[in-house]
């Protein structure tokens, strides 16, 4: 899961993290930290756990550097009815601070824990459709 | 999609369920096939397959053992659903109860319904010799070899001990050294059908324990009190590394595979298979 020793320069943060095994180890965790969260899971309540697993699986891939055909749209679109549930910035705080926790769970060094939580960052406007 | 004979690239079945790709399923968006393969849609219904009734009995009052005997040898693994064909046409699907057997025998076990217009038929019109039409085998729960040393828990209500048991049956037969624990739940004792058979298992085989559960009224010595869902999730501290199989009433079955997953079992190690009744039709 960690990085090895002798990481080439050319390697990408997806590789380094460990590639889709590592996306499938971590989804694991991560999903259940999201359920067990109380300030966060009444959003969770009444989706197919199948399904939401294969989302999580999709942001996962992106935020790890993997490959991904991230636009936004969907994101804004998914997240649209929650926004009329009140979802805002500490929800996605909420979610942040679990991915966090996730990685470092795994062993991630905090480097690439950093490029991880700088890519899913980067969703926060779309999420919040701002 | 489905390869019905070649199995396809294992990279084509990356992060699919491992009973999926043993059966040969795959994303057609990822496949570059490497050799011929016959593939069919996911749930397309291949061909139908003739069979017999050679056996009739009635396990509890309302749980029918059907065994019938079939005539074109095919695959299947115990816990998978078979669609049976009335010959007007009504289809129910049913999980498989036993393991492939040399005699090309498969055993139901059908719970009469109220109101349940093929299980109402099965138990008083059937006939021993009377002919069905029965499809392949679908579905995903059912067991595995490999990793022999993991802990099982099985929990299931009625006559979800139908594809329960057989998972049981095969892990054994296959080896499984790991414990295996079944809950099986019933509101009152006659509903904890075979539950002979299932002690006489649980001595014959030490890892293998076989915890019977009463929700309703009636106190009885032997049984646990409550829900076998419950019962099954209150004893384990964590669940973590177990692999579970569910049966039996589709919100029941939804509810613990959540609860399941929050104590810790691995997602791809949960099976479940919910048993949703047909509205009955006037």
């Amino acid at each position: 899961m960690s990085a090895t020793q002798d990481t080439t320069l050319n390697e990408t943060l997806f590789d380094k993290i460990g590639g889709a095994p590592a996306v499938e180890a971590a989804v694991d965790i991560f999903y259940r930290k999201v359920l067990m969260d109380y300030r966060i899971n009444r959003f969770f309540e009444n989706t197919d756990m199948d399904t939401q697993r294969a989302k999580q699986k999709a942001f996962l891939t992106m935020a790890f550097g993997g490959p991904n055909n991230y636009t936004g749209t969907d994101m804004r679109n998914a997240h649209a009815r929650f926004i009329k549930m009140g979802l805002d910035d500490s929800h996605f705080d909420a979610v942040m601070e679990n991915l966090g926790a996730t990685l470092e769970e795994l062993d991630v060094p905090q480097e690439l824990i950093a490029e991880v939580a700088a890519i899913a960052e980067s969703t926060r406007n779309d999420v919040l459709n701002r | 999609m489905r390869s019905l004979d070649n199995a396809p690239p294992a990279s084509a079945q990356a992060g699919l369920k491992d009973t999926l790709q043993q059966q040969n399923y795959f994303p057609a968006c990822l496949c570059r096939p490497e050799q011929n393969m016959t593939v069919q849609m996911p749930n397309q219904q291949g061909i139908w397959i003739q069979a017999n009734v050679v056996k009739k009995q009635w396990l509890s009052p309302d749980i029918l053992r059907l065994v019938l005997e079939y005539e074109t040898k095919f695959n299947f693994f115990v816990g998978q659903l078979i669609n049976l064909k009335r010959p007007d046409g009504l289809i129910r699907s049913y999980s498989i109860a036993n393991i492939p057997h040399h005699e090309n025998i498969l055993e139901f076990h059908i719970r009469r319904l109220p109101d349940g217009q093929f299980s109402t038929w099965a138990h008083d019109e059937l006939e021993i010799g009377m002919e069905l039409t029965i499809s392949q085998a679908q579905g995903s729960c059912h067991y595995l070899p490999g990793r022999a040393e993991q802990p099982l828990l099985l929990a299931g209500t009625g006559s979800g001990l139908a594809p329960l048991w057989g998972i049981v049956t095969d892990a054994l037969v296959k080896g499984h050294s790991g414990p295996i624990h079944l809950f099986h739940g019933s509101r009152d004792p006659d509903g904890l059908y075979l539950r002979d058979e299932m002690r006489e298992m649980a001595m014959e085989f030490e890892n293998f324990r076989y915890t019977p559960c009463l929700s309703g009224d009636t106190a009885a010595a032997d049984y646990a009190r409550g829900r076998a869902y419950e019962v099954a999730l209150s004893s384990a501290q964590s669940l973590k590394g177990w692999r579970v199989y569910l049966c039996g009433h589709p919100e029941m079955v939804k509810q613990t595979r959540k609860m399941v997953y929050l104590k810790g079992a691995s997602m791809n190690d949960i099976y479940a298979d919910a048993f949703h009744v047909n509205p009955a039709e006037k």
